[in-house]
């Protein structure tokens, strides 16, 4: 009986809203729409996919990391690596990339999950940062400060080559995402989904429960190691470059506002954020280049000093009051 | 008797680090907020040395007095207006506001003051050298680990035999049974917060010399001061102290020696730490 209603809730929150057709249709449509803008539609794209992977451990299981770039800096290196050493089939290199990271993420999860919210801050800042040192340190394998320079990518699935404009790059990104995505949705709207939920808002009762909370969190690290490794390797494969920029500090910061913007614990909230940040970076980029940090910081504060609220309650009304009017139209005739 | 020479620089970096952390650890204890940003009070002191020196003309030695009263009076104000709401946050939601105000001081500082690395000039009676025993000692460095050493000496008394130093651990201990019993624990607070952004800045100060200050110095040191934090526990003034030796001797010794590393050691001790003693290495046990 109860299992019956369990089943029937996940059934129906894994129906699609006629809202998601439209952002994905959108999505594909501006392809064409917006022939010139590719380029940061494809940057905006490997954001979103970045963000879904903290989206999945911080908004679903409640895990807190300032240190989520090291995960996109393995996967963005193995993929480099690889394309120059190995084969420059994307696929190949997206796949390797993915499973290096999802390893690293393997790896590291035992030190993420022992301790508090504070050593846990401590221990994902203090990997990225020992991730780093290391790639500055070996800089025969990684080029160091200069970046991992010479990556040429052979055409996607041998058909589709690289161009300048990025389209092949963007509708690569896009479906990689839009993959990733389906399988994002249907494991946060699975019983398992469920239970990283259990986890994040009780873990004493969740423990109760019987939930394995210590195997589900490391299964959802991992998984959230391996698409920040796919978000690396699209970046690697799309620039055909990788600087020890991807694994600064700032990566991470940045991918908590995206975040905040969009909203964590609904998946679509990183693809929102990520939207809305590259729109918000370009602009303020083009009007101070130089000190786009400090209106970045600016935001930060005063989204946690009450900015979300309004922010994301203005939106919540929008909503509503379309909705109210779209279904008293349909009554009306 | 090079190995003397680098314990002494170990120290007086430690003692720098313990003056400039200090703060943050009384903070954290006290209020459970997690302050990233507290690196850019330091930073904010050291650069109002540089100022005070190069356009006031200010003799050193008063500008550190200068800079701990110019920060303290900044953190008391920062937080009445800004800090006091996000007490109630969550711990996710401090760390970001902490990150903004970081990256805004970066940015503003690099705007005031150029992004180049500032200098001092000491007095000449702390250049040059001492020969104690066949060792050179750094005079500056001597008399960094003869102020911070009376400094720690002072804070440790304050804070195990005075009235004030007896209610902040009862408040550091259990907030609402202090407060229950009728210790004033949000002024307690707020007089610590501006204590320790202080002697943040009197620790900036006596940086500039050893760690080097240019706007990017809270997040390079960030990781430092959470380490002194982290390892050395919330509950004692000991802990810290210790902590801030072990880093600045360990970070000494390793460039030193391993330099291609870099600052490797200093995380890879940090999450070694850390896995060892969740609580800190120094923590109290609880009864």
């Amino acid at each position: 009986m109860l299992n019956d209603r369990i089943r029937a809730r996940l059934a129906a929150s894994r129906r699609w809203h006629p809202a998601e057709f439209v952002l994905w249709g959108l999505a594909l449509a501006a392809v064409f729409l917006l022939p010139r803008q590719l380029l940061i539609l494809n940057e905006i794209a490997i954001l979103a996919l970045f963000a879904i992977s903290l989206d999945l451990i911080l908004g679903y299981a409640g895990l807190v990391s300032l240190g989520h770039a090291a995960f996109l800096g393995v996967g963005a290196y193995a993929a480099g690596l690889l394309a120059i050493h190995v084969t420059a089939d994307p696929l190949a290199g997206l796949a390797f990339g993915t499973l290096a990271a999802a390893l690293a993420g393997l790896v590291t999860c035992p030190l993420v999950l022992k301790g508090n919210d504070l050593t846990r801050l401590m221990v994902t800042l203090g990997i990225s940062m020992l991730l780093l040192e290391l790639a500055n340190s070996f800089g025969s394998i990684t080029g160091g400060a200069d970046g991992l320079q010479g990556i040429t990518m052979a055409p996607l699935l041998g058909l589709f080559e690289f161009d300048l404009m990025g389209r092949t790059a963007y509708l690569y990104s896009l479906a990689v995402l839009f993959l990733l995505f389906l399988l994002a949705r249907r494991i946060v709207h699975s019983p398992f989904g469920l239970s990283l939920r259990a986890i994040r808002d009780n873990p004493l009762r969740a423990a109760a429960a019987g939930v394995p909370a210590t195997r589900r969190l490391t299964a959802v690290y991992t998984l959230a190691a391996a698409y920040a490794g796919a978000a690396g390797a699209l970046l690697a494969q799309t620039t055909q470059f990788v600087s020890l920029d991807v694994l600064a500090f700032h990566r991470s910061a940045d991918l908590m506002l995206v975040l905040i913007i969009g909203g964590a614990g609904y998946l679509y909230g990183g693809i929102i954020g990520a939207l809305a940040f590259k729109i918000l970076q370009d602009a303020i980029a083009t009007v101070t280049p130089q000190y786009w940090q400090f209106w970045i910081g600016l935001l930060l504060v005063l989204f946690v000093l009450g900015g979300r609220e309004i922010l994301h309650g203005g939106v919540m009304a929008l909503v509503r009051r379309g909705a109210a009017l779209f279904s008293r139209r349909r009554k009306a005739p | 008797m090079k190995l003397l020479t680098l314990l002494v620089d170990g120290i007086a970096y430690g003692m720098v680090l313990f003056v400039l952390a200090s703060g943050l650890s009384v903070t954290l204890g006290l209020m459970n907020v997690i302050n990233l940003a507290h690196g850019a009070f330091a930073m904010a002191g050291g650069y109002a040395a540089v100022v005070l020196m190069q356009k006031a003309g200010l003799p050193f030695i008063w500008t550190l007095p200068a800079a701990f009263v110019l920060t303290a009076l900044a953190g008391a104000v920062l937080e009445r207006l800004l800090y006091r709401p996000i007490y109630a946050k969550s711990h996710l939601d401090q760390v970001m506001f902490s990150i903004g105000l970081v990256f805004m001081a970066v940015a503003g500082i690099d705007y005031l003051m150029g992004s180049t690395q500032q200098f001092i000039q000491l007095p000449g009676w702390l250049q040059g050298r001492f020969d104690i025993a066949g060792v050179a000692v750094g005079r500056y460095r001597l008399f960094v680990i003869v102020l911070c050493g009376l400094l720690a000496f002072g804070l440790q008394w304050g804070f195990t035999r005075t009235r004030f130093g007896s209610r902040l651990r009862a408040a550091v201990d259990d907030a609402r049974v202090a407060r229950g019993l009728g210790i004033p624990v949000h002024a307690l607070f707020a007089f610590t917060f501006a204590l320790g952004s202080g002697l943040a800045g009197l620790g900036g100060v006596l940086g500039v010399e050893l760690l080097g200050l240019d706007p990017s110095f809270p997040l390079k040191f960030m990781i430092y001061f959470l380490v002194v934090v982290t390892v050395g526990g919330t509950s004692t003034i000991t802990g810290p102290f210790l902590a801030a030796m072990l880093l600045g001797i360990a970070d000494v010794a390793g460039k030193y020696f391993i330099p291609q590393v870099g600052a490797f050691i200093i995380y890879a001790l940090m999450v070694v730490l850390l896995l060892l003693r969740p609580d800190g290495l120094f923590a109290r046990q609880r009864t």
